[in-house]
């Protein structure tokens, strides 16, 4: 309880001073990451476990989704995050931590290890939604970027367009009703053979197809204009293949990954220019992994430019599990006096609505 | 394929099977929403603490049955793919835990997720893809199978059979099943 009151004095202190840097942790699901943030915007350090090559540098293992594997490295993931930025503990504002959504045991390493670090050092404790932090890394990549923008954030786990009205202030506006598009991506690898991650895989392979070859279904809900449904899409490639296959045909993967993107790509593209149009908004951003893929890159910038709506992006780094997110979300949480107590503790199916 | 026997849709939609193991229900759906019809009559059924192992190939519709199963159990909201998040975790009259063990390289890794708490706790727990699961197979649960049809991309065959004691009267219990299909 004293820690509470005395860190929202020290909160309402830290908006005056200059530099704000806070450090934060990321560990939701597969990636264990740490992170120090200058004033949201700016990366200092950035540590990513699967870019590292813990077994040569720590002798332990790559984590995968195991929390296990978390405790193994966190400890060293946060001192290699703290030495490359050459800054002591002390130095810290703030720590952020990821709470939810994302595998509960996984989480629950990160948010043991925020609230340790932050109890320790008396600074203030920033919970942070894990959608949140991946629309902030359009804050990071793109240093013009305000509110309002509409962001599409799409990835392994999630499709969702969101309304940034405000800083910290979202509106969903609408969702998938089953598998996220990069899900469907790597599932559809698979199918043909094409391994994993399928997102990469696909577009290589789709750089040699014909998009128009195979007219795969893009799916519209009636009454729902902005949800997404790529179950039935991944369906019907199955089918397809598994047809062709039946009647002896030679299957040519090229033209079914590059006619599998288009149809991804195409869904993805419309509902979001609709999406900024209906809302009068004129900056459109895109987040997560899925945002690493060109073709939805380059048609969604062709089509938002004949909309005379900007595109943002962030970097191939930033698209993925990462910190420095988390670390941008906090900062402009930190500003408006939305700090956590120490009894903050990991959510993994925290809701998009828990974020205003 | 014992399940490619002739069997008259027009009919009655289900009939038991019995093999040398156990005895088996299997249930016709025409398409999606039957699929999810079925799931949601199995979710009225099934009680706290039962297990439910789902098999059946990539876009056959274990997500789809999940979802019905969920409805059916009192879940509210809108049951989406655990794939990359290996657990969802819905409240219901019980609380559903949706497994989808796909991303597993091996069992492993199940240890570290607390699987067994989960598996052998207070709620319904569905499992996608429990080839994964290997010596953590429970002895007892519920099996279900989904397979599709060779002349029907919509169609599939859903088996549901009984694993250990526990499970053994659910063999009356969802005999009554009318199907929806048309």
């Amino acid at each position: 309880m004293a820690y509470f009151q005395n860190m929202k004095k020290k909160t309402e202190l830290l908006k005056d001073k200059k530099d704000i840097l806070i450090l934060a942790i990321e560990s939701s699901c597969d990636e264990t990451s740490v992170a120090l943030v200058r004033n949201g915007r700016e990366v200092v350090s950035n540590v990513i476990s699967s870019q590292i090559d813990i077994h040569k540098e720590y002798g332990g293992v790559v984590p995968e989704i195991a929390s296990r594997k978390h405790v193994e490295v966190i400890n060293y993931i946060v001192d290699k995050a703290l030495s490359e930025a050459n800054i002591n503990l002390n130095e810290l504002d703030a720590v952020a931590v990821t709470y939810g959504p994302g595998l509960v045991g996984a989480l629950l390493v990160g948010v043991a290890m925020a609230k340790g670090l932050a109890f320790g050092l008396k600074v203030p404790l920033i919970g942070v939604h894990h959608i949140e932090g991946h629309i902030s890394s359009n804050y990071i990549h793109n240093p013009d970027l305000e509110p309002p923008f509409l962001c599409l954030v799409v990835s392994g786990g999630h499709t969702m367009l969101v309304c940034v009205e405000d800083y910290c202030k979202y509106r969903l506006m609408g969702q998938t009703l089953d598998d996220a598009a990069g899900e469907a991506f790597d599932k559809i690898a698979r199918v043909i053979g094409l391994g994993y991650p399928g997102g990469p895989a696909i577009e290589r392979y789709a750089k040699d197809g014909d998009p128009t070859k195979y007219d795969y279904p893009r799916v519209n809900i009636k009454g729902k204009p902005y949800d997404f449904s790529f179950s039935g899409l991944k369906t019907a490639v199955i089918n397809h293949v598994h047809n062709m296959k039946q009647a002896g045909e030679k299957v040519n993967i090229n033209d079914i990954a590059a006619s599998f993107q288009q149809a991804v790509v195409d869904v993805l593209v419309e509902k979001s220019i609709n999406c900024a149009n209906e809302l009068g908004i004129d900056k459109l951003a895109i987040a997560g992994g899925v945002s690493a893929n060109s073709l939805l890159k380059d048609q969604m910038n062709s089509l938002a430019g004949q909309h005379g709506i900007k595109l943002y992006t962030p970097s191939i780094i930033l698209s993925t599990d990462n910190a420095a997110m988390i670390g941008s979300a906090a900062y402009y949480r930190l500003l408006r006096g939305e700090i956590s107590d120490l009894s903050l503790n990991a959510i993994p199916y925290l809701s998009l609505s828990s974020l205003n | 394929m014992w399940y490619n026997t002739d069997y008259n849709l027009s009919d009655k939609i289900y009939f038991l099977l019995f093999t040398n193991e156990v005895a088996a229900i299997v249930l016709i759906s025409c398409n999606e929403k039957d699929t999810q019809n079925i799931g949601y009559y199995i979710g009225q059924r099934v009680k706290a603490g039962d297990i439910i192992l789902l098999y059946g190939d990539l876009g056959s519709g274990k997500t789809v049955l999940t979802r019905g199963i969920a409805k059916g159990a009192g879940v509210e909201s809108r049951v989406t793919s655990p794939t990359f998040i290996i657990m969802n975790q819905y409240p219901g009259n019980c609380p559903i835990f949706h497994f989808d063990l796909y991303r597993l390289s091996d069992s492993e890794e199940l240890y570290d997720l607390d699987f067994e708490d989960y598996l052998y706790g207070d709620g319904i727990a569905i499992v996608e893809w429990p080839e994964k699961m290997a010596e953590l197979l429970p002895k007892e649960y519920l099996k279900v199978t989904i397979n599709k049809l060779e002349d029907d991309d919509n169609k599939r065959i859903i088996k549901i059979s009984s694993y250990g004691e526990k499970y053994e009267s659910y063999k009356e219990v969802f005999k009554g099943y009318e199907s929806t299909c048309r």
